[in-house]
């Protein structure tokens, strides 16, 4: 069977994840493209304990769960998502890196805005929505 | 006392609760359903819905564009509780020009997907997964993020 597959309690928990996801970015003010960009010009060090707070829970489910459980508790399996380092990472990331800096938005932030109601983060959440159309139109199949 | 005033002048726990907030949601998504929730990804699965080229028919996409558009729709409810919670109901906005925002948001969308991850993907789910390759990734958008919104406020200050 798909390890992906959507059964209805697995939704359920997708959107109470996700839920959970965006509010502490809303908590965190990271939803604020002026609080992003003021940490990118060192004035604010918070978005290190956000990302550290985060990245910290994460290496503890990484590492805890496949341990102590056989398989996630709605069935399936533990993913693994592994990252390479090559040209494409190196670039993507350092294209990544400067439409961070000039608009102070990523793809989190980007899709909470939706709830925030903040209309003028649309312009940041279409430009997304093009270049990841771009890149996949651009890239060799 | 000090040097936490100087280095969070506008507070420190609201980051770290929202950072581990954000980290318990990656931790449900992982012990319940055994997925690993990047947010990027989302861009180019969903694209798979609309478009047949093999690159968005890719089997990482359109096995898991279904939950990646849940998990998505997660957020914008997680974002919204939070503003009729604890922000009084009010739309929000930025400052920020529109240009910056498009122009940027086209760079973000773009780099992101061609390195494979975001500030989420590599940042919270690739570090929290000890990946030296997440690692990299992060140093490297970091750094040319720092130089794009330090050239930004230089170059603003002199138009002023």
């Amino acid at each position: 069977m798909n390890p992906h597959t959507l059964t209805f309690p697995k939704a359920l928990v997708t959107l109470l994840a996700g839920a959970l996801f965006g509010f502490g970015l809303s908590l965190a003010t990271m939803v604020q493209p002026e609080v992003v960009i003021g940490f990118l010009q060192f004035k604010d060090w918070g978005l290190m304990l956000v990302m550290g707070g985060a990245a910290g829970l994460a290496m503890l489910a990484y590492k805890g769960f496949p341990r102590w459980f056989s398989r996630p508790l709605l069935g399936g399996q533990f993913l693994t998502q592994p990252a390479s380092w090559n040209r494409q990472t190196v670039i993507g990331s350092a294209i990544f890196g400067i439409g961070w800096g000039l608009s102070g938005v990523c793809p989190g932030p980007a899709i909470a805005a939706l709830g925030t109601g903040n209309t003028d983060i649309l312009w940041a959440l279409g430009g997304i929505v093009l270049g990841a159309l771009t890149h996949g139109l651009t890239t060799r199949d | 006392m000090d040097i936490i005033n100087t280095l969070f002048p506008l507070g420190w726990q609201h980051y770290l609760l929202g950072g581990l907030t954000i980290g318990a949601g990656v931790a449900l998504l992982y012990l319940f359903n055994g997925w690993v929730g990047g947010m990027s990804s989302v861009f180019s699965s969903s694209w798979s819905f609309v478009s047949k080229r093999a690159f968005f028919q890719q089997a990482r996409f359109v096995s898991t564009r279904n939950w990646r558009l849940v998990y998505a729709l997660g957020v914008v409810l997680g974002a919204l509780v939070w503003r009729y919670a604890l922000a009084g109901g009010e739309a929000q906005h930025t400052s920020v020009p529109a240009w910056q925002l498009l122009v940027g948001g086209f760079l973000v969308g773009y780099g992101a997907r061609l390195g494979n991850g975001c500030t989420s993907g590599h940042g919270i789910c690739g570090l929290g997964s000890l990946q030296l390759p997440s690692l990299g990734a992060v140093l490297t958008f970091m750094a040319t993020a720092f130089m794009t919104a330090n050239l930004m406020a230089m170059a603003t200050k002199g138009l002023a």
